[in-house]
């Protein structure tokens, strides 16, 4: 019964919030331990009660997507994975959506991640999409992770020159040399196409100007939505499409489902988190509302 | 320690044993089932540990903090040894080494060069010795050296003069996608959509107009008075406007988080959802 469900959440936080206002304009004093129930119960009823929203691609998610998709097959694409567990949530669904659209359009993915965290969230999105979605894929041929590398921007400095050079192996050991999709890359500048996901430092903004601006190389970004703001500035310029936080993962999500019907079946977490935000954000601007009423009511009853 | 303490104490290890072995009963078809009924429980715990400081300050808060930043720390370093130091700088300096490690040796007549980043390393960690602590010195200053100078480079060419030039907007329609016809042409074709012209003409002002404004806010060597501090006025408001988006995108952040930590307690440990 997930609509009945729906409707008594509903209930529970919008009857609580109208007594929330009660206190407010009588004076009492709210707990900050209430607000934080309330909060939990906006974020938790959705998910045991699922609420979905319909998304559409804006321009600066469409630039992206339309960029993976125009490419031509065989096209080299080069994704990092620079976050930890802490902005997973966020960017996971991201790069498990983009992993997937490069490879239905048969592109070469390269994989690295210049945050030791990476290695086992890139781990999770080769064992959860690429590897079950693809299982004809060949390691090496048309996917291959090189796993992680110390150093920071030292790291990009070098691999904007000579990729080897620091990556001499893959994850497993194997030369890169004898793996067959760096046969002809060198260096950055022969990536088609490069997606940094991540939000801290180093980060998609470092791989903007240590790779990117340099090498001139297109740039995509997935960054968690704190940062987001950052990098709208470099956009279209340097950046050439921009997925900011959940919102923009379930955008790409909305998107992808709609052009490949493949994903239409698959797990699309970014568009089922849209319910418990929605709800959490009603939820935080009314008590925004609430919090100035109480102050304006309160300022006028110590004035009379 | 009080005796309340003590209780809720062992009722928490009491729940930790009984969400092991009832997730172990469930797993008990899988391999190494134990180990991960264990993780999944320890996950579960350490996130309700760590949310329990929103009640108040308390020792499985505080266990919860030191046990992340310790396995942060430790992970950190280990992959650093194996990925750098055993992918990159052995397979460099020894053959024999390399074969130890089984990496692939990397024959080079400038090999001999990689011995000077284990110098500086072994002097980076002479900080940890009383005598010979002023050795790491050097190496730090070579580091804080080097990123300067590259930032320099970079960030003066694509924070500022990169971003300077895209500062330069066409006011009046992009040449290519938004050709300015006249005004004619603009109203009889008008689009009210994210691509079209109405909308790259209102970012394009909004960019020139905010950066012009937002300029002179910071302008303090002429009195904010007259068109200047409208001008100024309206460059504050663009600055809490923007100010007022970071804050929504970093609300819309951390509830991300939440919602990530709450999925995983209702699906992976609770069972609730699928």
């Amino acid at each position: 019964m997930p609509n009945l469900g729906v409707i008594i959440s509903l209930l529970i936080i919008f009857g609580g919030l109208a007594w929330l206002l009660f206190r407010s304009l009588t004076g009492r004093e709210v707990k900050r331990r209430v607000i934080f129930v309330f909060i939990f119960v906006a974020v938790a009823a959705p998910i045991l009660f699922p609420i979905t929203f319909e998304e559409h691609a804006t321009p600066v998610v469409r630039d992206l997507f339309d960029r993976i998709e125009t490419l031509p097959r065989g096209s080299r694409v080069l994704i990092s994975f620079d976050y930890d567990p802490a902005m997973a949530p966020e960017v996971q669904p991201m790069a498990n959506a983009i992993s997937f659209h490069c490879l239905t359009r048969g592109h070469k993915v390269v994989c690295m991640c210049l945050w030791a965290t990476g290695q086992t969230l890139l781990s999770n999105t080769i064992n959860d999409v690429i590897l079950p979605e693809f299982p004809n894929i060949i390691d090496g041929v048309d996917y291959v992770n090189i796993g992680y590398k110390a150093g920071n921007e030292g790291v990009l400095n070098v691999i904007v020159s000579d990729f080897k050079k620091m990556f001499p192996t893959d994850v497993n050991g194997v030369p890169l040399d004898s793996v067959p999709i760096f046969d002809e890359i060198n260096s950055c500048a022969d990536f088609d196409l490069i997606v940094a996901l991540g939000g801290g430092r180093p980060g998609p903004k470092e791989w903007v100007l240590f790779v990117g601006d340099p090498a001139d190389v297109p740039v995509g970004v997935g960054v968690a939505a704190v940062v987001a703001p950052q990098l709208y500035p470099y956009y279209p310029r340097q950046i050439i499409g921009i997925l900011g936080g959940i919102k923009g993962a379930a955008e790409y999500e909305s998107e992808l489902a709609h052009r490949h019907e493949q994903f239409a079946d698959m797990d699309k977490p970014g568009l089922n988190m849209m319910g418990p935000q929605t709800l959490a954000h009603i939820t935080i601007m009314a008590f925004i509302v609430i919090g100035n009423i109480a102050f304006f009511t309160g300022r006028r009853r110590k004035d009379r | 320690m009080n005796r309340s303490t003590y209780i809720v104490a062992a009722v928490v290890v009491l729940l930790f044993a009984l969400s092991w072995v009832l997730h172990t009963l469930a797993m008990s078809g899988e391999a190494d089932g134990v180990t991960r009924a264990f993780m999944v429980t320890m996950a579960a715990f350490l996130t309700l540990a760590i949310y329990s400081f929103l009640y108040k300050d308390n020792a499985f808060y505080k266990l919860a903090e030191h046990l992340y930043v310790g396995v942060s720390a430790a992970y950190w370093m280990c992959q650093g040894f194996w990925s750098t130091i055993v992918g990159n700088l052995i397979p460099r300096l020894s053959e024999g080494a390399s074969n130890f490690f089984q990496q692939p040796y990397q024959a080079s007549s400038w090999n001999v060069a990689y011995w000077i980043p284990v110098i500086l390393g072994i002097m980076l960690l002479m900080r940890l010795t009383k005598n010979y602590g002023w050795m790491s010195r050097w190496p730090l200053a070579l580091i804080v050296g080097t990123t300067a100078g590259l930032n320099f480079v970079r960030y003066l060419r694509s924070d500022f003069i990169v971003q300077v030039s895209s500062t330069f907007v066409p006011l009046l329609g992009d040449k290519e996608l938004h050709p300015w016809l006249g005004f004619g042409a603009f109203v009889s074709n008008l689009d009210l959509s994210a691509t079209g012209q109405l909308a790259a003409l209102a970012t394009n002002w909004v960019v020139f107009l905010g950066v012009i404004c937002g300029i002179v806010y910071f302008f303090f060597s002429k009195e904010h008075t007259g068109v200047f501090g409208r001008a100024s006025r309206v460059g504050i408001w663009i600055l809490m406007i923007t100010f007022g988006a970071s804050f929504g995108y970093t609300v819309m952040g951390r509830i991300s988080l939440l919602v990530g930590r709450i999925t995983f307690l209702f699906r992976d440990w609770l069972g609730l959802i699928s």
